[in-house]
């Protein structure tokens, strides 16, 4: 077991497998709300970038400059209320620099009214179920079944060679791109916590409580995300996919949607 | 009485009986010490399970069902078993000799909040035998999920409990004896800060474990006596768990980080050969710290759905927390500061506590931030953020502290080219394990997961490596104090460094069994003001 995990290892440092890579940063994403949190993220990290110049700086200045071996003699100084005033002061400035943009934001987040279509999500010990408000159109989203097979215990199956392996599902909600899509979220059992990283999305469904949240997806594509709350043995297990379409294959998308619905029906089972 | 007026001539009990019956605190702070070491190679081992599951995508060595069991006793063992342990050990050790006094104020109370701890972690570890395994909800214990929780749910509580109850009577003992047994002429704002941040631990201590305490027996009715605190569908409310649990959860998170603190303000100054700098205003921005953790616990819980007022407020406060910690930063810095620094093993520590800890503490000002904190919670980001701040904040904390101390315990000096070497393992390992779960997290991996998206691959591989290496470094440390404590090191004079302040190296060292019996004169050379 040890060799295979070696080898892959090695397989991975090789290749620069284009599932497997070395991203650092958080996606833009691809709403209006994502691509403000993401500077907002960058912002903040780069206050902290210029913080961390300083003190280290300073603290290492003193290490090399300051050191006994240099024949450095110890000044006897202990006390500056210049000095602590100083860095009083200054912190507290930056801090209402960052703390205006981040507060415009989050007013911007929690405004969920007037949407154009509403979802509800409901949580599963392991499975989201959705359901198009107003639409008489409902299924669950499981876990892709190429996906389950290769993620039991001694399945022998290389993960590498699952196609966005534990982030695919047999349904994925699919959602018209530019419209206000608000969200329910709610849950049958446990705690779990709908994320999707590039809406800059992820609230709690939480049992017996309705939460809300929203977002308007400006890029056609699949989005990819998992639940965020540990819930149980298979939280691991139960990722979400959204898929954006053009505004004009909305219509169609839907009526064929009910149309078909049993084409949901083997999938995720009922409850 | 007559028992108790003898008790000052003779030193230890022989056998079994010294330890069983120890009201020394000395003995009963040795005792802590080793306890929390056992429990941190514990955890530590379960830590090294997780990341050898973790080493590549793909289930290879265990199941879901018990990587989630090993996630939540890795923290509860590591929180109440390893570093609250510790510092209580310290504590003990520490406080009677820094303020000059002959012992801890309730002897017989200090035997009792130790010897409750090894029942307490039994019961703790028994449940990994029990029918459905031990704990698997996380240490946070959120209902509905822990209520899932097999025959191992009311020994998780019990063993709460019983953790809890240690910790009180521990904190009682130290602000008693503190507030007490000072030498006559220890003030108040000349004791030094290992005891002033203990002070303020131990207050907050008193204030949360008995919040702890509520949420968990309500856990407990709700499980077995039909209430409904939590459950919906009776009408209670799962996330007032959450607002309970933060409450104490918070303040917790200072009450392991706040006695490191002390740790590190008494070691800079003696390698810096210089007195702490702004030794007021460090006491007076850990007492702000422990203030503002009181009204800050929501900060955990900003996807919940809470009112956007409530979620302003959150996010205001916690971003004042950077001030006081600032200041603590910066008073550290500006200590070194023309000072004459050495780099003996303590002073190693210490530096990379400085460092790694303000990493910690610059990535909780970026989780304070809303927008993007809904992005980070409960991903790697948050992983990566809480071991920075327990890790080489409050572990390396503790083991600058067993450096420091050790001659004075042992009466001998520990091997300072191993203590190096065991220094430069760790500190590279921990990055190596830890800063990659930053771009983990960045990338969406959620925490808790036994298996992940390949994406993800690469830099889990990396943090496994850096896991097993720092793991195996650690066997160096036990090593270390092993070699000191069987005398295989030059014997220690009583100030041990180059002229440290501070009474307890008015002391030879080893530290006799009974010190202080007549309350020291706290000479202006001694004090720390």
């Amino acid at each position: 077991m040890m060799r295979k995990c070696c080898a892959s290892l090695l397989a991975l440092l090789a290749t620069s497998n284009a599932a497997a890579d070395w991203a650092l940063n958080m996606p833009r994403g691809v709403t209006e709300l994502s691509a403000e949190t993401y500077y907002l993220h960058m912002q903040v990290f780069y206050w902290c970038v210029a913080i961390g110049v300083v003190v280290f700086g300073a603290m290492i200045y003193s290490i090399f400059a300051h050191r006994k071996s240099k024949g450095a003699e110890p000044a006897q100084f202990s006390h500056s209320m210049t000095a602590e005033v100083v860095w009083t002061v200054i912190p507290v400035i930056i801090l209402l620099i960052m703390a205006v943009p981040a507060a415009e934001t989050l007013i911007k987040l929690e405004d969920s009214r007037q949407p154009d279509l509403t979802i509800v999500a409901t949580g599963y010990q392991w499975k989201w179920h959705y359901e198009y408000q107003g639409e008489d159109l409902s299924f669950y989203s499981t876990l892709a079944r190429d996906s389950a097979a290769a993620r039991m215990l001694g399945s022998g199956i290389d993960p590498f060679s699952v196609e966005n392996y534990l982030l695919d599902v047999d349904n994925p909600l699919v959602v018209p791109r530019g419209a206000k899509i608000r969200l329910l979220l709610t849950s049958n059992d446990v705690i779990h916590s709908w994320w999707m990283p590039d809406f800059a999305i992820k609230k709690d469904a939480i049992p017996g409580f309705i939460n809300e949240a929203w977002f308007r997806p400006d890029v056609v594509g699949t989005y990819r995300g998992q639940c965020a709350e540990l819930c149980g043995m298979d939280h691991g297990f139960m990722p979400i996919v959204v898929e954006v379409i053009q505004e004009n294959e909305w219509q169609a998308w839907l009526d064929n949607a009910k149309e078909n619905r049993s084409q949901y029906a083997n999938a995720g089972g009922a409850r | 009485m007559s028992e108790h007026d003898h008790h000052d001539d003779h030193g230890p009990a022989k056998g079994i009986k010294r330890w069983l019956y120890a009201t020394n605190h000395k003995d009963i702070g040795t005792m802590y010490l080793v306890f929390s070491l056992a429990m941190f190679m514990i955890g530590g081992f379960m830590a090294l399970i997780i990341r050898t599951e973790l080493f590549s995508p793909g289930l290879q060595f265990i199941n879901p069902a018990f990587f989630n069991q090993m996630t939540t006793m890795h923290a509860l063992i590591m929180v109440f078993g390893a570093v609250m342990p510790a510092f209580v050990g310290l504590a003990n050790w520490m406080i009677p000799l820094m303020i000059g006094a002959p012992d801890m104020a309730l002897p017989r109370m200090n035997n009792w909040s130790f010897w409750i701890l090894p029942v307490a972690f039994s019961l703790l570890l028994s449940t990994l035998f029990m029918p459905g395994g031990a704990p698997a909800s996380g240490w946070t214990m959120y209902p509905p999920l822990v209520l899932q929780t097999g025959d191992a749910f009311p020994f998780l509580i019990f063993s709460v409990h019983l953790m809890g109850l240690s910790s009180i009577m521990g904190a009682i003992n130290v602000i008693v004896t503190i507030i007490n047994m000072r030498a006559p002429d220890m003030l108040l704002l000349r004791m030094p800060m290992f005891v002033w941040t203990w002070l303020i631990t131990a207050y907050l201590l008193i204030a949360v474990m008995p919040v702890l305490a509520g949420a968990v027996t309500m856990l407990l009715t709700d499980q077995f006596f039909g209430t409904s605190f939590f459950l919906a569908a009776g009408g209670g409310d799962p996330v007032m768990f959450q607002h309970i649990f933060w409450f104490f959860g918070h303040p917790e998170v200072y009450i392991m980080i706040l006695p490191a603190f002390g740790v590190v303000s008494e070691i800079i100054p003696t390698f810096s050969r210089k007195p702490l700098f702004g030794h007021d205003s460090m006491v007076y921005a850990a007492s702000s710290i422990a203030f503002l953790s009181f009204i800050v616990w929501a900060h955990h819980m900003f996807t919940v759905g809470m009112p956007l007022s409530g979620q302003l407020f959150f996010m205001f406060a916690t971003m004042l927390i950077a001030v006081p910690t600032g200041v603590k930063v910066f008073n550290w810095t500006a200590t070194m500061w023309r000072g004459a620094m050495t780099f003996e093993t303590p002073m190693l520590f210490s530096l990379a506590f400085l460092f790694l800890f303000t990493i910690g503490g610059l990535s909780g000002l970026m989780l304070a931030i809303v927008p993007s904190d809904i992005q980070y919670h409960d991903s790697y980001f948050v992983v990566a953020h809480f071991h920075y701040v327990l890790v080489p904040g409050a572990i390396f904390g503790i083991q600058a502290a067993v450096y420091y101390w050790l001659p004075k315990w042992s009466g001998h000096m520990y091997n300072e080219k191993l203590g190096k070497l065991h220094f430069w393992l760790s500190a590279v390992f921990v990055n190596v394990t830890f800063f990659p779960m930053h771009f983990l997290g960045l990338a969406g991996m959620p925490r808790r997961i036994p298996d992940y998206s390949t994406q993800f691959a690469n830099f889990n591989s990396v943090a496994s490596i850096g896991a097993i290496g720092f793991g195996l470094s650690q066997l160096l440390f036990i090593y270390i104090i092993w070699l000191s404590v069987r005398k295989q090191g030059a014997q220690a004079t009583s100030e041990v460094w180059d002229n440290p302040k501070g009474l307890e190296w008015t002391v030879p060292s080893p530290a006799p069994y009974h010190t202080f019996e007549r309350p020291p004169e706290v000479t202006t050379d001694k004090a720390f003001t």
